[in-house]
Order: C-alpha cells, then sequence, then structure tokens
C-alpha cells in the first residue's frame, strides 16, 4: 500500500477495502456530529461533562461487552442516563462538576467491575478505550449515520434557543425560554455524539473530537455559524488524514494520528496564529493611514 | 384614581413579602412605579434587591401579598420587560461578536436554525440608540466594562420593551463610565418613555436623574421620592438604629450611622 503519484490512483486505493470504507464513512458522520455538538460543548463550558460522559460510557460498553451486546447499545444508554441525570441533578452549567465527579467515578468503578467480569479477550476493551476505526461493521456505519441524522435534525430545531441559553442564560431563562429542558437535551446530544464518537478514538481521546476542534474554532472565528464550519472542517481533516497516514505510512493505530493531527492545529493556532494576527492588523493600520 | 393614573402603573406592590420558604428577606412593601420613571433600588449586600426583580420577572412567588406588572400577574417572559442580569464579565475565552448575541436576544426565543435579516435590523437599530453601532462586529471577550454594559442593555432593548430592570449594571465601572451609563439609561428613560429600575449599591450618580428610590435594608422597604427616603427619619426607621444622611455641597449623599460614625451607604 504505497503511494504513488497519482492522487486519484492513490483515492481509489484507499477506498478499495471495506474495512476502509466503513472507517471512512463512520469517521466522516462522527467528524461533522462532534465538530458540531463540540461547539455547543466549549460555548457552554461543559467539556469536562463530555469527558465525564465519555468515561460514563465506558461502563456501558464493558457492560454490553458483558452480556455479549455491541458495545455502541451499552454507551448509548449508560451515556444517556448519566447526561440526563448530570442536567437534572444540577440544572445550572456553571455549578455541574461536583455532582459531575461523583456520578463520574461510580461509573469508572462500575466499568472495571465489568471488565474483570468479562472472561473474553482483551481487544474489546482496548478498542472501547482507545477506539477501533478500522473494525467498523456496515451495521455500525448504518447504526453511525441514524445517530448522525437525529442529532443533526434535532440541532437544526434548536439551533437558536440553545445558542442563546448557552450565552446568556440569566437572560434566556427571563425571556421565558425552556432552559431546563435545553439542558437536558444539550447532555442528550453529548451523550449519542460521544457514543458514535467512540467507535473512532475511544472514550479516553474523546477531547480530540469533541473538544479540541471546536476550541480552535472559536478562537478563529467571532460568529457562531463560521466556527462550527471551522470546527467541523477541522475534525474532518483529522480523521481523513489520520485514516490516510495509518493505511499509507507506519501502521500505527488511527487515533493516534487522529489526535496528533488535532493537537498540531491547536498548537498552530494557539501559538503561531496568536501572533501573525495583531501583526497582521497592525499592518492594515498601517496601510490605511 | 383616574383611569389615565391606572393605565400608566407599571409596577404596583401591596404588602408585598419576599423570600424563600425559610427565610423571609424582606416584608410588606407597598408601592406604585409609574411609566416614564427612573427608579434605583439601593441597600446593603444580601438585602434582596435582585429578589425584588425575580418577582417582578415572575422567576419567584411572593410568599404574601400581592404584585402586579402591566396591572396583571408576573409571568415569566414577559416581553414588555427588558432584563440586564447582573454579571460579573464575560468568560475570556467567549469570542463572539456582540451583534450576535443582541441579535439573538430578539430571535433566539425561535425554534430554528435561520438568521433573519429583520433581526439584524433590530439588533443594529438597538445598538445604534445605545451608541454602539461600532462596537458590532468586535467581539464579547475584547470589550471593556463600559462597552459590554452597553452591549447588555442593547440586548435590553432590542425587543422594544416598557420596563428595563437594570442589575447593578455600574458595578466595576470607574466614575467616568459609571456617569456616562447613567446619563444613557437616562436618555432611554426620557427619549421612549420607557420605565426603568436599576440597583445600585451608590446612590451618588443617580441622583440628578431619579423619580424614585426604592432603599431596601434590615428586612424594609422604604419607597418614595429621593428626597422624601434619603432623610435621617427615614432611615433611622428603615434600619431600626440612629442613621443620619449627610449632604455635601454638590448634593452627595452619605448615610452615616451615629453611634458607629462611619460611612455605610
Amino acid at each position: 500500500m504505497a503511494l504513488s503519484v497519482n492522487f486519484v490512483t492513490d483515492l481509489q486505493e484507499l477506498f478499495r477495502y471495506p474495512f476502509m470504507q466503513h472507517a471512512l464513512e463512520a469517521g466522516t458522520i462522527v467528524a461533522i456530529i462532534a465538530g458540531i455538538v463540540g461547539y455547543f460543548v466549549v460555548l457552554r463550558r461543559s467539556s469536562f461533562a463530555a469527558h465525564a460522559l465519555s468515561h460514563i460510557g465506558f461502563a456501558g460498553a464493558a457492560g454490553a461487552v458483558l452480556f455479549a451486546v455491541s458495545p455502541v447499545y451499552g454507551l448509548l444508554l449508560f451515556t444517556g442516563v448519566g447526561g440526563s441525570a448530570m442536567a437534572v441533578l444540577s440544572p445550572r452549567a456553571a455549578h455541574r462538576d461536583v455532582h459531575i465527579g461523583t456520578v463520574l467515578a461510580f461509573m469508572l468503578g462500575l466499568g472495571v467491575l465489568f471488565i474483570s467480569l468479562y472472561a473474553g479477550n482483551s481487544s474489546q476493551t482496548y478498542s472501547i478505550l482507545f477506539g477501533q476505526i478500522l473494525g467498523i461493521s456496515s451495521g455500525d456505519v448504518l447504526l453511525t449515520l441514524a445517530a448522525g441524522v437525529i442529532i443533526l435534525a434535532v440541532v437544526a430545531v434548536v439551533y437558536r434557543p440553545l445558542l442563546f441559553s448557552s450565552l446568556d442564560e440569566d437572560v434566556a431563562e427571563a425571556k421565558g425560554m425552556p432552559t431546563f429542558l435545553l439542558g437536558i437535551v444539550f447532555m442528550l446530544l453529548v451523550a449519542v455524539a460521544t457514543s458514535i464518537a467512540v467507535q473512532v478514538v475511544g472514550v479516553l481521546l474523546i477531547f480530540s473530537l469533541m473538544v479540541t476542534p471546536a476550541a480552535i474554532a472559536q478562537q478563529l472565528a467571532k460568529r457562531a455559524r463560521t466556527a462550527i464550519m471551522i470546527s467541523v472542517t477541522i475534525a474532518l481533516v483529522a480523521t481523513w488524514l489520520g485514516l490516510s497516514i495509518a493505511y499509507y505510512g507506519p501502521p500505527y493505530p488511527v487515533s493516534f494520528y487522529i489526535t496528533t493531527l488535532v493537537f498540531g492545529f491547536y498548537l498552530l493556532v494557539r501559538f503561531v496564529y496568536r501572533r501573525v494576527r495583531p501583526l497582521t492588523a497592525y499592518r492594515a493600520a498601517l496601510k490605511e493611514t | 384614581m383616574s383611569g389615565n393614573t391606572i393605565a400608566s402603573e407599571i409596577v404596583a406592590a401591596r404588602n408585598l413579602t419576599a423570600g424563600y420558604s425559610d427565610n423571609t428577606v424582606w416584608r410588606e412593601a407597598s408601592f406604585n412605579i409609574n411609566r416614564g420613571e427612573f427608579v434605583a433600588i439601593i441597600g446593603p449586600n444580601g438585602a434582596g434587591k435582585t429578589t425584588l426583580f425575580r418577582l417582578i420577572l415572575g422567576l419567584q412567588k411572593p410568599l404574601d401579598g400581592n404584585i402586579e406588572i402591566f396591572n396583571t400577574e408576573p409571568k415569566r417572559g414577559n416581553p414588555l420587560i427588558g432584563y440586564v442580569p447582573q454579571r460579573h464579565g464575560i468568560d475570556s475565552e467567549t469570542n463572539i461578536e456582540s451583534l450576535e448575541l443582541v441579535r439573538l436576544a430578539y430571535s433566539g426565543k425561535r425554534w430554528g436554525f435561520s438568521l433573519s435579516p429583520q433581526d439584524r435590523e433590530a439588533a443594529l437599530w438597538a445598538m445604534r440608540d445605545v451608541g454602539a453601532e461600532e462596537l458590532a462586529h468586535r467581539s464579547l471577550n475584547v470589550l471593556s466594562g463600559g462597552e459590554l454594559q452597553r452591549i447588555f442593555l442593547a440586548e435590553a432593548l432590542v425587543s422594544r420593551p416598557d420596563l428595563l430592570l437594570l442589575d447593578e449594571p455600574l458595578s466595576n465601572l470607574d466614575l467616568k463610565r459609571e456617569k456616562d451609563l447613567v446619563q444613557l439609561v437616562n436618555r432611554v428613560v426620557r427619549s421612549r418613555n420607557v420605565t426603568a429600575l436599576l440597583i445600585a449599591h451608590n446612590i451618588n450618580p443617580l441622583l440628578p436623574f431619579l423619580d424614585k428610590v426604592i432603599f431596601i435594608a434590615n428586612g424594609k422597604v422604604a419607597t418614595g421620592k429621593p428626597e422624601e427616603v434619603l432623610t435621617s427619619e427615614s432611615l433611622t426607621d428603615l434600619y431600626g438604629v440612629p442613621v443620619e444622611v449627610l449632604h455635601d455641597s454638590r448634593g452627595n449623599v452619605a448615610i452615616v450611622g451615629i453611634e458607629q460614625h462611619h460611612g455605610d451607604e
């Protein structure tokens, strides 16, 4: 599987095997969803909740494996219940850390129990923790697609109220907007997005798709829709490039490549762009005078 | 009372008692606030100034007595009220342009995705009205305290309310910006015949413009024109300890406990 000079042939080669097709399809859906939901995660300062949800999902996935069910069902069940519980226990977004941490620790303990009870091989556990994008079946792709379509539809409906209540919860509440309900809807969106993203990067690396691209985008754009587009683009580019490098280059785990690429974008924006931007503005101002 | 007076009554409280089930914050307040009045709500920390706003906004029920807003019971989401909550600045990472916030204050309640040119026009109008048009495309996290307060005021004004509730907009502002903002609120009140209730710690920058003062302290509420409420007699009655109101040559007041001999505004 070496790179040729012909880009079209290389691209065709990438799609030759079903496992690569499934990986690209699921990876694309996950990147789009994570990029969108991640923007709200960053805006609401809920990255700890997203992180915790993936760990809660770990217990669900481990339990599903124990009962010989696909891990994604366990993920959906546990993150859904866990996310709603977080939203209900403490409705005000700013004060959730302690409640989240409490639920998170209990769930991780449960996951450890399920793993110790499971007598099968440990590769299942490994893929839940770190992702196994190359092991995605056509059934998984369909499930990912269905979850992705549902998330997109819900975001399209709640976009404006969710954006406003994320930015200004007090005024939204006074305006009679259903902030409590929106909090639950948001946590369920994160729950479903996390569940499908685990296939690609695993529960431990979920930040790389759910938080970092959106955090980078928020540095680059001050309009929500532009930032969401940038966030999706970064997640997509990292996923596609990560898969291609793993296919053509050294065969290390895809999630390693994805997280490294996302981190590279982060460093670039954090340290290079932030220094270049004031310079550009300064030169533009000089030209005007 | 003539029919016209009734129609212009924006807030009416009768023997109003506020608090939480196990804790009465203040009791038996009776007052009227009429259309076009600029009213300051003054009192020490924790006296229950924000509680009054929560009652008006319908976010909290009175423990006893009765309050009417526009001659009806308070209800959450009243479009005739513009609210600026107390805020401690904007998160330094919140890189969102101010126009987007004001637009969302106009149309954020509607479900769906698209932003219309109509809400853009409404937002720009509100920003122009508070002299913040040039801030429209600047991000919230780079604005100064005074600039942020103007954006929040535009956010409250965008739905063209009849009643403005401003919770400590002057805190964290230097003297110059404090004066600018008070003059701006006064201009909005006078030019658009809006009623404004403004919570503050220091009454002095507001004094030249006020129609009424609501003074909350010691679980009690005193209401009236500034010259009626800010007297040694009235405040002694309110605090329950001897208090003297001192005036300087420019009309500023200082409220001093007679026995303690230290300033306590």
